[in-house]
């Protein structure tokens, strides 16, 4: 298990958004958590990521602790997070919000690479490198700081809501370049969507809440075809 | 002639007033603070640069001692004070007003600490060039070699300031942390540690401010006060926000007190500014080079 | 529950009974202390209603005492007014220029206001050494009058201050309690911890500011009348940046929200310089330390108080008049 999170119970102000929680993901999976609005997909990953401490229970990244970390040591332990609404700062041009992602890091070599590697994976940043980043498209905004993550050279990459607000082919392409990405670099993904066919359809493994708690866990194709969790959850 | 020397004048107090925004917009920026005790923090500096005057008679070896000390003071501040009163205060009726209260406190702290180690008499700094004004013919203009000085190191700070934030990563640390701190951590900024570097090199260039005024002033342990409301003035005018705009600012500042003081009378420069402040913010509340954010923000 | 008027009009006249007694036992110095710590009160109250609350910060009121400290002198001066209409003249005065500062201010939010208000703060008693009328750094005389003759011929100067600054204390401390529990007290409130919900259930945000505004600088003028009062002079260096910082720190010590505190805050900052000379007198006595030792107190604990009782200290709370009921 490369992610394994157990008895996981968090608050968000005055409620307990998620409730002893537990799962796990193994190296290389693209997991997808899928719930509706509400079910504490956010909380979970703000708790992953550092931004949030929880109430109880644990979570480990190859046998390391993630809890009571703050986010930029979870960065260095190759644990990125690309958060929901705000992903990019607008202030900073394009070249500038690439080159945050790569600021805390020694390699400079390496991290020159890897920024022409997410050029290469999204052609469109290149054409806007001197650009403000308030001037980008929701969809060139989702690829950006997906972009930043990957110039850190990310081990396991979580992503909140990555198609809220873009149009189904934009989703498509976010989607497909994060497969392929993945399946080159070893990456692990664990995705949170609202939008579950679409997610399901590129998940190793699909994880199911619902009201902060656990309805479901298995492989992505078992659960598209669940009948039930297609009428519950799936919302179709 | 006159208009010139006038304008002049109005440069080189005006390049004061920017380096003291110029500090003030770099705490606001990073902490969200106005930070009251800049003047306190200055003038605990240019008193270190005095007492390095009175012993070697060199003011360009005050300069930097100063310097140092105000980026020492600056993240001490932060540090002691800004980080345990954000752990402590995040809600309730003083949310809006701790920082405002803290700064302020730790301003009499700084001041009464001074007046208790050198005093409260005035003392004078000893400018290292000319405060004479320059010579034409048979015409003396206000406008001294000390002038010329000031706006120099003024323009030779605003220049590092530029090649700082645009050119290398701890600026673009520094900006991505005043912008948006929650993304620059999860992009791997030590943003705690940005903002106390943030703190640091605003004290010293507060320093700088105090140590370019003094000599055509004197010290005392209030003597940087009004110097904090012109800079929050000019810091205004440019936005709160904006490095270009607070030197900006200082300089219109600068300019136009110069030339009601020249022209117009001397009693009216205070007034004026505190107009000209008010006006501001009621007309153009984002400041001239204010962003979008509003002052609600 | 909140006191009903009458209760706390009958408390207030017997604490007036009270300082009568106290005013008649001891030393002239102490009666003098009392006066201060009484205008104290009236201009620490004027802070908690305006950013305890209504929610903005004033960093200037010093500057509104003294609007309201020169009104009341020049009437007197010029125009020979009577005392009392003298301190009239200084509240209209400051809540007039308070009107307009408002006016600016409710456009305003936390540190433009504080900065704004501390420009002032800076700037406008020194605007006196510019204007002759004003009197200049030698100030004008100020003689509200001798006290009146059936209080006896060996009545002190002295203590008819008190007598006026106390009365004048207890009588703001009435008005400023029924009126935080009225109509306006509950729209600041509502405006403070929720001003969007308060926008939108119909309260007139802007103009109920600038009300706060306008009625504390009223209340800072009349504070400001009297210490030029007991001082019988006005000057510019009567009111020092620091007198600004000391009554938000009284109002800060107070608990911001608490109207009783004020006579807490104020008695800290009148006890403040005692104790400091007590300590720099056993300290050696050296005059710069002595000069500095009471504004380094009264920072020192500005800055304890916002880290670790930022709702006031807890002394303030048995004297608690207004328990805060957030429900």
């Amino acid at each position: 298990m490369t992610l394994q999170v157990t008895n996981l119970s968090i608050n968000h102000d005055a409620i307990e958004a998620v409730q002893d929680l537990t799962f796990s993901i193994n190296e290389g999976e693209l997991a997808a958590v899928i719930g509706a609005n509400g079910a504490g997909k956010t909380t979970l990953l703000r708790a992953l990521s550092g931004l949030k401490n929880p109430k109880s229970g644990s979570a480990t990244w190859r046998d390391n602790s993630m809890i009571g970390k703050r986010p930029e040591d979870l960065v260095r332990m190759g644990i990125l997070h690309v958060s929901d609404g705000k992903t990019v700062i607008p202030e900073l041009t394009v070249k500038e919000n690439l080159a945050l992602g790569g600021l805390w890091r020694k390699d400079k070599t390496d991290v020159a690479k890897a920024t022409t590697e997410v050029l290469e994976l999204f052609p469109k940043l290149g054409q806007r490198l001197a650009q403000r980043a308030d001037t980008l498209s929701g969809g060139e905004r989702q690829m950006l700081a997906i972009g930043r993550c990957l110039v850190a050279r990310p081990e396991l990459l979580m992503l909140d809501e990555p198609s809220l607000g873009l149009a189904p082919i934009i989703i498509e392409q976010i989607f497909t370049a994060l497969n392929d990405l993945r399946k080159r670099t070893g990456l692990t993904v664990l995705l949170v969507e609202q939008n579950a066919m679409s997610a399901l359809e590129i998940a190793d493994k699909g994880i199911i809440i619902n009201l902060g708690k656990l309805v479901a866990q298995g492989a992505a194709r078992d659960l598209i075809n669940d009948p039930t969790l297609q009428a519950a959850y799936l919302g179709y | 002639m006159r208009l010139l020397s006038t304008f002049l004048i109005g440069v080189s107090s005006g390049s004061i007033y920017s380096l003291m925004a110029l500090a003030l917009v770099l705490v606001w920026r990073s902490t969200r603070v106005v930070n009251f005790a800049q003047a306190g923090q200055a003038i605990a500096s240019t008193y270190l640069g005095y007492l390095v005057i009175t012993h070697t008679n060199n003011y360009w070896l005050a300069l930097p001692v100063a310097m140092v000390a105000g980026a020492v003071i600056g993240a001490l501040a932060d540090i002691a004070l800004i980080r345990p009163l954000n752990r402590r205060i995040k809600s309730g009726p003083v949310l809006e007003i701790a920082p405002v209260i803290a700064t302020l406190g730790l301003l009499g702290l700084i001041r009464s600490l001074v007046g208790m180690i050198w005093g409260g008499d005035l003392k004078q700094y000893r400018a290292p060039v000319s405060i004479n004004g320059f010579t034409f013919g048979h015409t003396t203009i206000p406008f001294s070699r000390f002038n010329l000085l000031i706006v120099f190191t003024a323009i030779v700070v605003m220049v590092i300031f530029a090649f700082v934030f645009q050119r290398t990563g701890l600026g673009l640390a520094l900006r991505a942390a005043a912008f948006q701190p929650e993304i620059a951590r999860l992009a791997g900024v030590r943003v705690d540690l940005v903002r106390t570097i943030g703190w640091a090199i605003a004290g010293a260039t507060g320093a700088i401010a105090g140590v370019l005024v003094t000599p055509s002033t004197s010290l005392s342990p209030n003597s940087l006060d009004l110097l904090l409301v012109l800079g929050f003035v000019s810091a205004v005018i440019g936005g709160l926000e904006s490095l270009i705009g607070a030197v900006i600012g200082g300089l219109i500042l600068g300019i136009g007190l110069a030339l009601i003081l020249e022209y117009v009378s001397t009693s009216l420069a205070f007034p004026a500014a505190f107009v000209v402040l008010i006006l501001i913010l009621i007309v153009k509340p984002a400041g001239l080079f204010g962003m979008k954010r509003g002052r609600d923000a | 529950m909140r006191k009903s008027r009458i209760k706390l009009a009958l408390e207030l006249i017997a604490i007036a009974i009270a300082l009568f007694f106290l005013g008649n036992s001891v030393s002239d110095f102490r009666v003098y202390e009392g006066a201060t710590v009484a205008l104290y009160v009236i201009a620490i109250c004027s802070i908690i209603l305006l950013t305890g609350y209504s929610g903005q910060i004033s960093l200037g009121h010093g500057a509104l005492m003294a609007v309201g400290a020169y009104a009341a002198v020049l009437a007197r001066y010029y125009w020979h007014t009577s005392g009392l209409l003298s301190l009239i003249i200084a509240v209209l005065a400051a809540a007039l220029f308070g009107l307009f500062l408002g006016w600016a201010a409710a456009r305003l939010r936390g540190p433009y206001l504080a900065g704004t208000t501390l420009a002032l703060a800076v700037g406008l008693p020194s605007l006196a050494n510019q204007f002759h009328f004003l009197g200049g750094e030698q100030g004008l005389n100020f003689d509200i009058g001798a006290p009146p003759k059936f209080l006896g011929s060996n009545f002190s100067t002295t203590k008819w201050y008190f007598w006026i600054c106390s009365l004048a204390a207890l009588i703001i401390f009435w008005l400023v309690y029924n009126l935080l529990h009225s109509r306006f007290g509950r729209q600041w409130q509502a405006m403070r911890s929720a001003p969007v919900s308060a926008a939108i259930s119909g309260i007139n945000i802007a103009r109920s500011k600038v009300l706060a505004f306008t009625i504390s600088s009223g209340v800072a003028g009349l504070a400001g009348a009297l210490l030029v009062m007991t001082l019988n002079l006005v000057t510019p260096s009567a009111f020092p940046l620091s007198l600004s910082f000391a009554i938000v720190t009284g109002a800060v010590l107070a608990g911001i929200t608490r109207l009783g505190g004020a006579v807490v805050g104020a008695l800290i900052i009148v006890a403040i310089p005692d104790i400091a000379d007590q300590i720099a007198i056993k300290a050696g006595g050296v005059e710069r330390v002595s000069a500095n030792l009471p504004g380094f107190i009264t920072s020192l604990l500005l800055i304890l108080t916002i880290l670790f009782a930022p709702n006031g200290a807890n002394i303030g709370k048995f004297m608690s008049l207004r328990k805060k009921k957030t429900s």
